[in-house]
């Protein structure tokens, strides 16, 4: 390429903040193919989407600084202040009022142990008592939505798409309710599921339990995705990746493994713990999985190549619960204790989280922030969204501890927002059930879709065998010979398919049985017309007019 | 100890009053946005499915059509909404788009038209009194031309009512008698001459009886002539004899001749790039050709399984429509070579005039069966007034179905088009033909080394008058073929 061409484009400057908005390496590589291609018109063609591309990244970068809000923080002034040494107390006293009374402590004595869901904007929390109290509220306006009790044990909870609806899993079934706690749907695929998940861009609901089998659920259209075994027993953490939408399970045996409802194989395992996984947690990136054994260990993970980055092997009692924040804040409970530390997810060795300042050394990564419920025993935490807060459900209510720094500080309102009003909640529904992106699509590499497979040409299916196995397919549905074949001379009673349809379970209707009456159906009516043309009602060659024309709405 | 939290005071994003709209603080940094391709891949497929099933391209036809086959229209290069049309019968029509009725028909001649313009404000320019008058002309079979006032004032006074008293002799201005029959007319754009076709090319000036000139090369019939908008001195010329002829008025001249396998049956300047051309071929395709080197042209425009009839270019000159005897519209991005759209109806027969209305947004045509029809050119486009945020979404989705245009999906919703049963198996007919004439070919290369290969782009080209240099690489293997020439001497 001349220089002169050069010199017509667009000389964008470099931001330093430009690095956020650009893609992933692996994904980026449409330098060298415009390298390589002899083709002059793709070339230009390339150019000028690479140029656009760069304009884009660089017209981000600039709107960073029209961001109204900023991070909160928490910093020592001197050497001799510690941050993991101020109080909760210390903290309310110190910061604005608004902010101060969002820091809710509800005592409930009674139900507990509680576990807590806040909705993906923040403004609903969904509370869980174990022993059947389920109560959907407004917590910033301290209005309840719903209130059950359900007289049995409620294991976990979860809001669906919005605060509308929200999922609990019962002792039994896992059941849907929507925002005045009516139920509406029992689930009766999901049964003893101990944690819910749900997939928000695809409309999935995700189970996993006692039972050891991953169930995926469409909530817009009530089908069941799929259902995976793990084969590793009972399910004993499970959390999602919301950069990617796969599921991360963890085992008794101490495995995790990663989840696509399009594969019946876990896509990965990893051995994470010497004893049963207690609890995952995944950063908002994508790139950062912690977790947490029984074995005692915590666990920093860089899942983009499933490397180890820290491993704590020795923690004073196992931890319960992990949790990472939107700002990357890292949150551990065990027993009563809740420690917090900043910047563990880096790979150097002095992020690895540390207990004690050990005499002051410098080089180590002391806890954020702690917290002690005395007396009491965490259930499970969770960041309350775009809030600087840390939600802690326990064995006698739950409390928000105010986690300076913790949260997102800019929202977008077309994402989600924390204030939307009712019109914009109702618009933001329909417009992602329209948007709503397939079971089949979730994959390790979200950006997968619309970019080149690079494989060689030997190894990709072309375009005439993906037609063979798109038309077997399509012929075993047609020759499908697992029902019996339509034979009117048999006297009605002895049909072939009204004995299969006797066998089959009277309430259970499945495509299989919508197919045998249907067939059933067709017979009936060939033995009909057989019966007339006998009788001499109708010719040979009778020909119903209106039948016929109506038929192929059949 | 410093301590802050976020701070978001309900007041700066909530609105107070119910009027006022709510805050939409936006973050663009990638991770509050997860699934950003696969979202948009889905939008974009939606997108797509909306274009189809929005894509209603017939608006309508124009007041009753004509009695007889439509094979002649005019469009008023000045005017959005006004188009002339001639039927089989002699009858012109001027018609008002944006109504569908006409304003006024005449009886102009007792044969068939067999070309017809509408002059630009320029051709009256000498007589002071005509200026900002509107013109046509047209000719026939019955070897006059023509020239009508088509003032539009002139006829708001009359009442559609005496729609059927065809024999309006009002609007004619002025009869130029020719030897023969004349076939296709063209004005120029500066001045006030115009050019007829038939058994000589002819120039003339509007004020003179007689023809100016006579620009005939060879023997053979003019089909059709077109004027360029642009230079507007080049003058094009399709013979029966499948020849193209430039001339150039300046020197009052031909300027090269190029002789194809098959008949041209119209020619179109580009209105944008005014050295381009695009002609309708009697072979089933049209070409694209760039008047400085006729050796080939710059594309070819395959789909039709029949002869295209006429063919014009989009104002925008990205685009072109062709009718063709296949009772079918077609409408072709210049810079491809297969159709984006194929437009029919049951009822319309062996289309013979196109013509894009001059805002780019409609196209018109005449058939065989006497209508003329209205057309969206893009099917799916919709002209009411539009808010800026449904104007937003619509630009929002174009890009989307252009970004992700070959993803199987969307290229397999896009693409498909109801095509008439009779077309679908002429195209299978012609490509069982092609593909025998492609085997014997390929079969014949295998024992003849040295046979020529000819691009697909200069298979239609018989020979131009005067040759063209070829480009430099062919001029440089010549020369090495020479040198080695020299050698073996």
């Amino acid at each position: 390429m001349s220089d002169k061409k050069t010199g017509h484009r667009p000389q964008l400057k470099e931001r330093e903040n430009q690095s956020k908005f650009e893609r992933s390496v692996h994904s980026n590589n449409a330098g060298n193919t415009r390298n390589q291609t002899k083709d002059k018109k793709l070339r230009a063609g390339l150019r000028k989407i690479d140029d656009q591309y760069k304009k884009a990244i660089s017209s981000a970068a600039a709107t960073d600084y029209l961001l109204p809000e900023s991070n909160g923080y928490l910093e020592p002034e001197n050497e001799l202040e510690k941050t993991f040494k101020v109080q909760q107390s210390e903290i309310k006293s110190s910061v604005d009022v608004t902010t101060a009374n969002k820091a809710l402590d509800l005592s409930l004595k009674e139900f507990g142990p509680y576990s807590i869901n806040y909705a993906k904007n923040g403004t609903h929390l969904l509370i869980t008592g174990r022993k059947g109290h389920v109560a959907s509220m407004d917590w910033r306006k301290g209005q309840l939505r719903a209130e059950l009790f359900l007289n049995e044990t409620c294991h976990s909870a979860t809001y669906l798409q919005n605060e509308q609806y929200f999922a609990v899993a019962q002792k039994k079934y896992t059941f849907i309710y929507d925002h005045e706690g009516t139920e509406l749907h029992r689930l009766k695929q999901h049964i003893d599921a101990r944690h819910l998940e749900f997939l928000p861009y695809h409309y999935l609901l995700a189970t996993a339990g006692e039972t050891g089998w991953l169930k995926y659920h469409d909530v817009s259209t009530g089908q069941l995705i799929s259902e995976l075994r793990t084969k590793a027993g009972p399910t004993t953490a499970m959390t999602q990746n919301p950069w990617n939408a796969v599921m991360h399970l963890g085992h008794s045996n101490g495995t995790v493994s990663l989840w696509s409802p399009s594969m019946p194989e876990p896509l990965v395992k990893l051995l994470s713990a010497r004893g049963p996984v207690n609890s995952i947690a995944i950063d908002r990136s994508g790139y950062y999985m912690v977790t947490t054994g029984a074995d005692r260990s915590m666990k920093i993970w860089d899942i983009r190549n499933f490397k180890q980055l820290h491993s704590i092997e020795n923690l004073p009692t196992p931890g319960t619960n992990v949790s990472i924040s939107d700002t990357g804040l890292l949150a551990l409970s065990r027993g009563p204790h809740v420690t917090l530390w900043k910047d563990a997810l880096k790979l150097s060795k002095d992020s690895k989280p540390c207990f004690g300042s050990m005499g002051g050394d410098p080089h180590r990564n002391t806890p954020y922030m702690s917290h002690l419920f005395a007396g009491n025993k965490v259930e499970n935490l969770g960041f309350v969204p775009f809030e600087d807060l840390l939600g802690v459900g326990h064995r006698t209510g739950v409390t928000n501890l105010i986690v300076p720094g913790a949260g997102e500080a800019n929202y977008d309102a077309l994402e989600l927002n924390p204030f939307e009003t009712k019109k914009q909640r109702q618009e933001q529904e329909v417009r992602s059930l329209l948007n709503k992106l397939p079971a089949d699509t979730i994959t390790l590499d979200p950006h997968s879709i619309g970019s080149v497979d690079k494989r060689s040409s030997a190894v990709r299916l072309n375009a005439k065998d993906l037609a063979q196995v798109t038309m077997d397919s399509n012929n075993k549905v047609k020759t499908n010979s697992d029902i019996p074949d339509v034979k009117p001379d048999v006297k009605g009673k002895n049909s072939g398919l009204r004995s299969f349809l006797r066998k089959k379970t009277q309430n259970v209707i499945d495509e299989r049985k919508l197919r045998v009456q249907k067939q059933l159906h067709k017979e009936k009516n060939i033995r009909k017309r057989n019966h007339q043309i006998k009788e001499g009602v109708i010719s040979e060659d009778h020909k119903d007019v209106i039948e016929e024309a109506l038929s192929r709405f059949a | 100890m410093k301590i802050k939290t976020i701070r978001r005071s309900a007041d700066d994003y909530v609105p107070v009053k119910s009027t006022q709209e709510s805050q939409m603080p936006r973050n663009l940094n990638p991770e509050l946005h997860p699934f950003e391709r696969a979202r948009e891949y889905t939008k974009a497929l939606n997108a797509t499915k909306l274009e189809r099933m929005f894509a209603k391209p017939f608006v309508g036809q124009l007041g009753y059509g004509h009695r007889d086959g439509v094979y002649a229209i005019a469009k008023n290069y000045g005017s959005l909404n006004k188009l002339a049309t001639g039927s089989a019968d002699g009858v012109i029509k001027y018609w008002n788009m944006s109504t569908r009725e006409e304003f006024v028909s005449f009886k102009a001649h007792y044969g068939l038209i067999t070309g017809l313009c509408v002059t630009q404000p320029r051709f009256h320019d000498k007589k002071p009194d005509l200026k900002n008058q509107n013109f046509m002309l047209s000719c026939s079979d019955d070897k006059t031309v023509k020239l009508w006032s088509i003032n539009v004032d002139d006829f708001s006074n009359k009442s559609s009512s005496d729609n059927d008293s065809v024999t309006n002799e009002e609007g004619l201005v002025r009869t130029f008698d020719g030897e023969s029959a004349f076939q296709g007319i063209d004005s120029h754009r500066e001045n006030s001459t115009f050019a007829t076709g038939g058994a000589k090319i002819h120039l003339w000036d509007v004020n003179r009886l007689k023809p100016v000139s006579n620009l005939s090369w060879g023997a053979d019939n003019i089909t059709s002539v077109k004027f360029n908008q642009s230079e507007t001195d080049i003058l094009a010329s399709t013979g029966s004899d499948n020849s193209i002829v430039l001339y150039d008025l300046r020197t009052n001249s031909p300027t090269q001749k190029i002789v194809q396998t098959m008949r041209t049956n119209a020619i179109c300047w580009n209105p944008m790039e005014a050295f381009n051309f695009v002609t309708a071929n009697e072979d089933h395709n049209a070409y694209y050709y760039d008047m400085r080197n006729l050796s080939r042209s710059l594309n070819v425009f395959k789909d039709h399984v029949s002869a295209v009839m006429d063919v014009d270019f989009s104002p925008t000159g990205d685009e072109i429509v062709t009718g063709s005897y296949d009772k079918s519209i077609r409408i072709y991005k210049t810079n491809h070579g297969h159709s984006r759209e194929i437009y029919h109806t049951k009822r319309m027969q062996h289309v013979f005039q196109v013509k894009y209305s001059m805002d780019a947004k409609y196209i018109i045509s005449g058939s065989d069966d006497g209508n003329v029809r209205l057309w969206r050119s893009k099917a799916w486009e919709r002209s009411n007034v539009k808010t800026t945020r449904e104007k937003n979404k619509l630009e929002y989705d174009e890009k989307l179905k252009e970004r992700f245009r070959h993803m199987p999906e969307i290229k397999r919703i896009s693409r498909h088009r109801h095509v008439p049963q009779v077309i679908k198996k002429a195209q299978e007919i012609k490509n069982i033909e092609l593909n025998s004439i492609k085997r014997r070919e390929a079969n014949e290369r295998r024992t003849r080394k040295d046979m020529p290969f000819i691009s697909e782009r200069k298979k239609q080209i018989v020979g131009t008058v005067h040759k063209y240099d070829d480009s430099g690489r062919d001029r440089k293997r010549r020369k090495e073929d020479d040198n080695r020439d020299v050698r073996e001497e």
